[in-house]
């Protein structure tokens, strides 16, 4: 618990994947200090930890695969965990991506358990743009975002086994979770780019710095 | 489904006398007028609600290139909204130094048609989501073309240019877009020639045969004059997104101002 207001110790997860420095510059403007790190070792002095990326699941868990261990020990020691994008789905068990590219079964960190699937409703692929979302259970990361506009883009997306991982949803063709956590509420993860989404991205990287603190 | 349109605002980037970068507009066709400076006009936007932002080195030069990738960083620093940025990427190695220096996604034309496998090497190793192809359309009214549309009550194709449209390449642009997407674009940003420029309004004709025929966004581009033509490309053409330049550069409308306006028209709008 922080008695005086201090900055909070994010480590951003750089295993070679993602838009880092857009990263870094929201959370920095939410008022966080930011370590990229790709050395293990610097999770356990973080008050927080975010797993970006974009592109592929099995390209993803290969290149986090030295983390996985620290990934899933700060998880399970209550660290806050914060996946964006393909970091959320890297969040969950599987993904019908790593079927389809023929790299067989990938493991994804299994911390919300499910598995990511396609678009398959005839929507335009990859989902791209500004969609709104929905929040349906409360959770710190998700607060006053309820009926705003974020980021998207992604082909697949998170289809968690517990429904109430689920904390926002946005509607394309098929309703989809936008935001889901664990039961512990401290693995969390957004669809969306918050660092692209403008202020509401912006409230969302305050929301977690502030959980990070508390 | 709720996903919005996109409004999206365009600066054409060059170097200034003392080799400073400058965005410049055209006006009339040809002649490139002083907008203003590049970090400031993204933080204008950044504010003003545009969905998305559009950068254009238009130097081409080797000296330009390092300036321009400073820029580009400069412009991500203050750009909380997704960065897409073009003008001479050619190889792998452009592609990434473009997205480190802040750009979300790399807008590519010539270097794609001179060498159609950089589209999948850079959605392998970046996602498809980054890769943009970008078309300067040009449409002829011969038997060359093999997607025809109907202009004007006459039978007319669309040809990719290079160098701004003074060079044809004999490729179709349907064609290529279909082939574009099918080796990896995420997205793909039509321009027309024919209507660049004139303000008159896109090219619907040349919009509608782009998003007909391929399953990746769209973002349409050249003619804006009015919001009016951004309604006519989003309900006429089916395009996701729109881009202006010299209508939000020189003030005529603000990016808010429009929003407004295409959401009381019913067009999905993030406002």
């Amino acid at each position: 618990m922080s008695i005086t207001q201090r900055t909070a110790e994010v480590v951003l997860v750089d295993y070679g994947l993602g838009n880092l420095r857009s990263v870094t510059r929201g959370l920095e403007r939410a008022g966080a200090d930011v370590t990229l790190s790709d050395d293990p070792a610097d999770f356990d002095a973080a008050d927080g930890i975010v797993l970006p990326g974009v592109g592929a699941f099995s390209e993803g868990m290969e290149n986090a695969g030295p983390f996985r261990d620290a990934l899933v020990d700060a998880a399970e020691a209550g660290r806050p965990l914060f996946g964006i994008c393909l970091g959320m789905q890297m969040l969950l068990t599987s993904s019908e991506e790593s079927e389809t590219v023929g790299q067989g079964d990938v493991t994804g960190l299994d911390l919300v358990p499910g598995t990511n699937l396609r678009f398959d409703q005839g929507q335009k692929v990859p989902h791209m743009g500004w969609n709104e979302l929905a929040v349906s259970r409360e959770h710190p990361i998700a607060e006053g975002i309820d009926g705003e506009y974020a980021y998207f883009v992604h082909s697949y997306y998170a289809d968690p086994d517990d429904e109430n991982a689920i904390v926002a949803t946005t509607d394309y063709g098929v309703e989809f979770p936008a935001i889901i956590a664990n039961e512990a509420g401290n693995v969390f993860g957004t669809q969306f780019h918050p660092e692209k989404s403008g202020e509401t991205g912006l409230r969302i990287l305050r929301n977690f710095v502030q959980y990070c603190l508390e | 489904m709720t996903l919005t349109k996109r409004i999206i605002p365009c600066i054409d980037v060059d170097l200034d006398d003392d080799g400073n970068a400058a965005v410049y507009t055209g006006v009339n066709f040809e002649n490139l007028e002083y907008t203003g400076d590049p970090v400031e006009l993204a933080k204008k936007y950044n504010e003003a609600g545009a969905d998305e932002f559009v950068f254009l080195d238009i130097t081409a030069s080797a000296e330009g290139r390092e300036t321009m990738l400073d820029t580009v960083s400069a412009v991500a620093d203050e750009c909380f909204i997704p960065l897409t940025v073009g003008g001479g990427i050619r190889t792998k190695a452009d592609i990434k130094e473009t997205l480190r220096a802040g750009a979300d996604k790399v807008s590519i034309n010539t270097g794609a048609i001179e060498r159609p496998e950089l589209i999948e090497e850079g959605a392998a190793a970046f996602g498809s989501q980054c890769v943009v192809i970008s078309v300067d359309a040009r449409r002829r009214f011969d038997g060359d073309g093999e997607y025809y549309a109907e202009v004007d009550g006459e039978s007319c194709w669309f040809e990719c240019t290079v160098k701004g449209g003074r060079e044809g390449t004999g490729i179709d642009v349907v064609e290529w877009a279909r082939e574009s997407a099918d080796r990896g674009a995420g997205e793909l940003f039509v321009n027309s020639i024919d209507a660049d420029g004139t303000k008159d309004g896109y090219d619907i004709p040349l919009t509608k045969a782009v998003c007909d025929n391929v399953s990746t966004p769209v973002i349409a581009s050249s003619g804006c004059g009015s919001p009016a033509h951004m309604e006519e490309v989003f309900s006429e053409a089916g395009a996701d997104a729109a881009l202006a330049a010299s209508i939000f550069h020189f003030e005529e409308y603000s990016v808010d101002e429009v929003k407004r306006y295409l959401a009381e028209l019913g067009i999905p709008m993030r406002l």
